[in-house]
């Protein structure tokens, strides 16, 4: 029997507030232990919770730009169970009435668009950290994380493969990077995924039993992890067996995903309203405010990148992956005029040599304007194609404008043709042996005699012409 | 002299007219606390070193001309409220040892307003009770009869207050602990609406009934407290924003041509003949002062205390899961691993009511018992609600006895947990519907007991309150005893 996988998505997003979501304690990442804490994230007796703003704009921003309906009055509910590093034995979290609903994301694959629905959108506080010592009998908890903010975007089981799992994870995780409501972190966990997996016969409605799995920290990791799952469970059902409900960790060194606990062992949370706080009410106006402040989102950009810049789709991919390198593209073809030139300089030598030297955009050592006066100077020919990729390598290491190395380093193209054409004489003089095998039919030698000139001038010669003149001679000849 | 026996305004009088000093206050209460609190029990901790730091201090306040509204007053707070240094234990083994780093809202406004803190009161565990029996820390007693509870859980704060061991005192009322042990030790216990004074601080019980009250010596007293507790607090969200009046300006006033509810299910077989005697002297005295008094109906009364009994313990069942042993309080010295600490740390750290009323509020939140419990309870909780709405369109106060009986013997009723339950029958209705009420001094059974009459009103009326309590008090013929201790 052929089978269907069927996959849901659960996406935890740490949201880049500068506090936490109920007190004034900073969420920086990576201070030392227990000390962006306070009474209120410590759950210490007494104290009480106050919502900061900040996490429901941020929340719907990303439920605004993954097409939700936004809720006017959504309300807090407390999720209850025990762990040393969860303060108050409870997380404050959203349930019966979220903030966001009813959304989709649409991904391309392989220029075939499908739409994934978005169930929920909810916030939620995150818990602290437990350090688990081998060695030691003693466990640790840090609990500067405890209360960060987070949202939690819940997919319908639309996804049908991994290949459609992994786009929608990377919309998501792009669309909240573009948002700057999230800085997209997988390994430091301030984007996590948990995954619902399900198989069926193919053609059958009814849903499969399905297992959950957690602790995939990468794409490659929920690649590899659903992969393995859809699997798993293939093989049992063709062997007539049955899937068992439960919680499965994937365990990244072996490969393989492992049982946490059955269904039986499931939490029951209690959930229930939680008192200590107020309804969270949305007027249109404030909606409407956020709406405004929306960026151009990468799937629109992209499009509009096709359509006012005419460069190909997969470019149009490319250039987008950031708003930053978006904003630095748009620059350039803006300056120079040339968009498909500008595109190959940006994704080309550009990305290298910043993905060689991992620097962000911003960082770059060559501006936009820069870059297009070494564009310019190609057009006008002043130096060629060749030269420029020597040029721009100077620029990067110096930072020195693009004329003022070519003067400087004598980079001008020379396009003399009297001094071009005695150089070519002295290239085929100098190479009598393979004149003569051209002359008996080895025509493929005619780049040799461009690659010889060339050299001769250091790369300076115009190829153009080179060509023009080697064309020439060698008929003669 | 016994200044420790005057009541707020009194005192405020003689400390600016410079008759009379904090310091002369304080010491007479701590003289009459050194010489009853073995008998009554009112405190679990005492402040003294640090009250007669504050008593000079509001001396030179005081002669500066900078006198607040409580400069100087002694003023005991039930050990629910969290004191910066000083440990507050909620009456709980778990928080033997707890010090907070911080202060409630209404112990930082207290301190603001100059006064003296004398100690901390003695309370139900984590206020669960009526009676003030589970508290770790022992038994507090009926100042009138030494064999009798003083009401719960605020039974310190009221009994302290009786006793003379304060001159007035901060408790909380989840449902009724405040207006019960008030009426039970002859003393004035209010409870504000839900969102009037902040609970920032309080150790939380059923945090959407929980509120922070006075217990005073007379009305008067309970509007100049109201005064400094009251007002929206931006570290509490469910702090109402509302303007708040000056109390004080109620008192004093007529209550001409009010209409007092008289509700039929409060009047039920049952009651205790002295108290229902005692309320009906009270409506005939409110009559004498031009006061209409109307036969109402609360249809859904007969509901209250189970939906209490569903609400508040659920409620309670989450709040107490901080008390694990991992971060501070009680922790178990022999727990193996992380499932036997908890285990072993909450079952010696928690009395056995609070225990059991952590296993009632876990069960009715339960998947597959959600729905038939904390759910239904809710919508009952609705329509209590509701009864109190259309209530308030015919009249402007509700009068009802504050309890159904006058205090009973210590151990009558502590292994019955349901007659337990049953003894705040007249006070839960007001924390449910989230409506102020106030209990005041009505009178004496024969055997020299004291009752309280309750009454209540809309949401922010408590102006309402302070009015009728005080024009009730001064034209009552009821003769002011003391508690011969």
């Amino acid at each position: 029997m052929e089978y269907e996988p069927v996959i849901g998505l659960e996406v935890h997003a740490q949201l880049l507030t500068k506090t936490k979501i109920f007190c004034g304690c900073s969420t920086r990442f990576g201070e030392a232990p227990n000390s962006n804490t306070c009474p209120v994230c410590l759950g210490m007796p007494g104290v009480l919770p106050v919502l900061n703003k900040k996490v429901v704009e941020y929340a719907m921003k990303m439920a605004i730009a993954t097409h939700c309906r936004v809720n006017g009055t959504s309300t807090w509910a407390r999720k209850n169970y025990f762990y040393p590093d969860l303060p108050k034995g409870y997380q404050i979290t959203q349930f019966a009435h979220p903030i966001a609903e009813a959304g989709y994301v649409d991904v391309e694959i392989d220029g075939a668009k499908k739409r994934i629905g978005i169930t929920r959108i909810h916030m939620e506080e995150d818990a602290g950290k437990s350090i688990h010592d081998e060695s030691s009998p003693s466990s640790y908890v840090d609990l500067n994380r405890a209360g960060v903010p987070l949202i939690e975007i819940v997919s319908e089981p639309d996804m049908r493969n991994t290949d459609e799992a992994v786009h929608y994870l990377r919309r998501l995780h792009e669309i909240l990077v573009y948002l700057e409501i999230c800085d997209g972190n997988m390994e430091e966990g301030s984007f996590r995924c948990d995954a619902n997996v399900s198989l069926r016969p193919k053609g059958q409605l009814k849903l499969g039993t399905r297992s959950e799995l957690k602790n995939m920290n990468s794409f490659r990791n929920v690649q590899h992890a659903l992969e393995y799952e859809i699997q798993r469970q293939r093989a049992i059902l063709e062997k007539g067996g049955r899937v068992v409900q439960e919680t499965r960790l994937w365990d990244v060194p072996q490969g393989v995903t492992h049982s946490m606990r059955g269904k039986e062992e499931a939490h029951d949370y209690r959930y229930f309203p939680e008192p200590d706080l107020v309804p969270v009410v949305i007027s249109d106006t404030w909606k409407e405010e956020i709406e405004n402040t929306l960026p151009e989102l990468p799937m629109e950009k992209r499009e509009r990148f096709v359509e006012q810049y005419g460069i190909p789709s997969y470019d149009a991919g490319v250039l987008t992956a950031s708003r930053d390198l978006a904003d630095y593209y748009e620059e350039t073809a803006r300056l120079c005029g040339k968009p498909k030139t500008a595109s190959n300089w940006v994704m080309g030598d550009f990305l290298a040599y910043l993905n060689e030297e991992k620097l962000e955009i911003t960082e770059s050592p060559v501006t936009p304007q820069r870059l297009v006066d070494l564009i310019d100077m190609i057009e006008d020919g002043t130096i060629s194609g060749k030269i420029a990729k020597e040029v721009f390598e100077d620029m990067w290491e110096s930072g020195k404008n693009p004329r003022e190395i070519v003067e400087k380093r004598g980079l001008v193209q020379i396009t003399d043709t009297a001094e071009l054409e005695k150089i070519v004489e002295e290239v085929l003089e100098a190479n009598q042996k393979q004149l003569e095998q051209y002359r008996s039919g080895k025509n493929q030698l005619f780049g040799f005699f461009v690659g010889q000139t060339m050299k001769a001038t250091r790369g300076k010669a115009n190829p153009k012409i080179v060509n023009e003149l080697l064309e020439k001679k060698l008929s003669i000849l | 002299m016994e200044f420790n026996r005057l009541t707020i305004h009194e005192l405020q009088k003689k400390l600016r007219d410079g008759s009379l000093t904090s310091v002369e206050i304080t010491e007479s209460v701590y003289r009459r606390i050194a010489s009853v609190e073995e008998k009554v029990h009112s405190y679990i901790t005492l402040m003294e070193e640090s009250a007669i730091w504050q008593a000079r201090e509001a001396d030179r306040r005081i002669k500066e001309g900078k006198a607040g509204e409580l400069t100087g007053i002694p003023i005991a707070l039930k050990d629910i409220l969290c004191t910066e240094g000083v440990r507050t234990t909620c009456g709980s083994r778990i928080l033997e040892n707890f010090i907070p780093p911080y202060d409630a809202t209404v112990v930082s406004k207290l301190k603001d307003a100059g006064a003296v803190l004398v100690g901390k009161t003695n309370m139900d565990e984590f206020a669960m009770g009526s009676s003030t029996e589970t508290s770790w820390f022992g038994i507090t007693k009926n100042p009138w009869d030494l064999e009798r509870i003083p009401g719960g859980s605020s039974g310190g704060s009221a009994a302290a207050v009786a006793a003379d061991e304060c001159i007035a005192s901060l408790g909380t009322d989840t449902g009724g602990s405040i207006r019960q042990p008030a009426a039970l030790c002859g003393v004035v216990g209010m409870k504000p609406t839900y969102g009037r004074v902040s609970r920032f601080g309080m150790v939380a019980f059923a945090s959407s009934l929980d509120q922070i009250g006075p217990v005073t010596k007379d009305v008067e007293d309970c509007a100049i407290m109201m005064n400094v507790i009251s007002g929206h607090d931006i570290n509490e969200s469910t702090s109402v924003p509302a303007e708040v009046p000056d109390y004080t300006k109620f008192i004093s006033r007529d209550i001409r041509g009010w209409t007092v509810g008289i509700p039929g299910e409060y009047f039920i077989e049952g009651i205790d003949p002295e108290i229902k005697a005692a309320a009906d002297e009270t409506i005939k005295i409110l009559e004498g002062l031009g006061a209409k008094c109307l036969e109402i109906s609360l249809p859904h009364t007969e509901y209250c205390v189970a939906v209490y009994y569903i609400i508040a313990p659920s409620e309670a069942s989450s709040n107490l899961a901080r008390y694990d042993g991992v971060r501070y309080g009680f922790r178990t010295r022999d727990g193996e691993n992380l499932l036997d600490m908890y285990k072993k740390t909450r079952s010696s750290g928690f009395g056995a009511e609070v225990k059991r009323r952590i296993m009632l509020g876990t069960h009715s939140l339960s998947s597959g018992y959600y729905d038939a419990y904390y759910k239904k309870a809710s919508q009952v909780r609705a329509l209590i609600r509701d009864d109190f709405d259309k209530a308030f369109k015919k009249c402007d106060v509700i009068l009802t006895p504050t309890t159904p009986a006058p205090a009973f013997r210590i151990g009558e009723k502590l292994d019955d947990p349901l007659q337990m339950y049953l003894f705040d029958i007249f006070t839960l209705s007001t924390n449910l519907a989230g409506i102020p009420g106030i209990s005041v001094p009505c009178g004496y059974t024969k055997s020299g007991l004291p009752i309280g009459v309750q009454f209540m009103a809309n949401h922010f009326e408590e102006g309402k309150l302070l009015q009728i309590a005080s024009a009730y008090e001064k034209n009552s013929t009821i003769e002011r005893r003391r508690p011969n201790l």
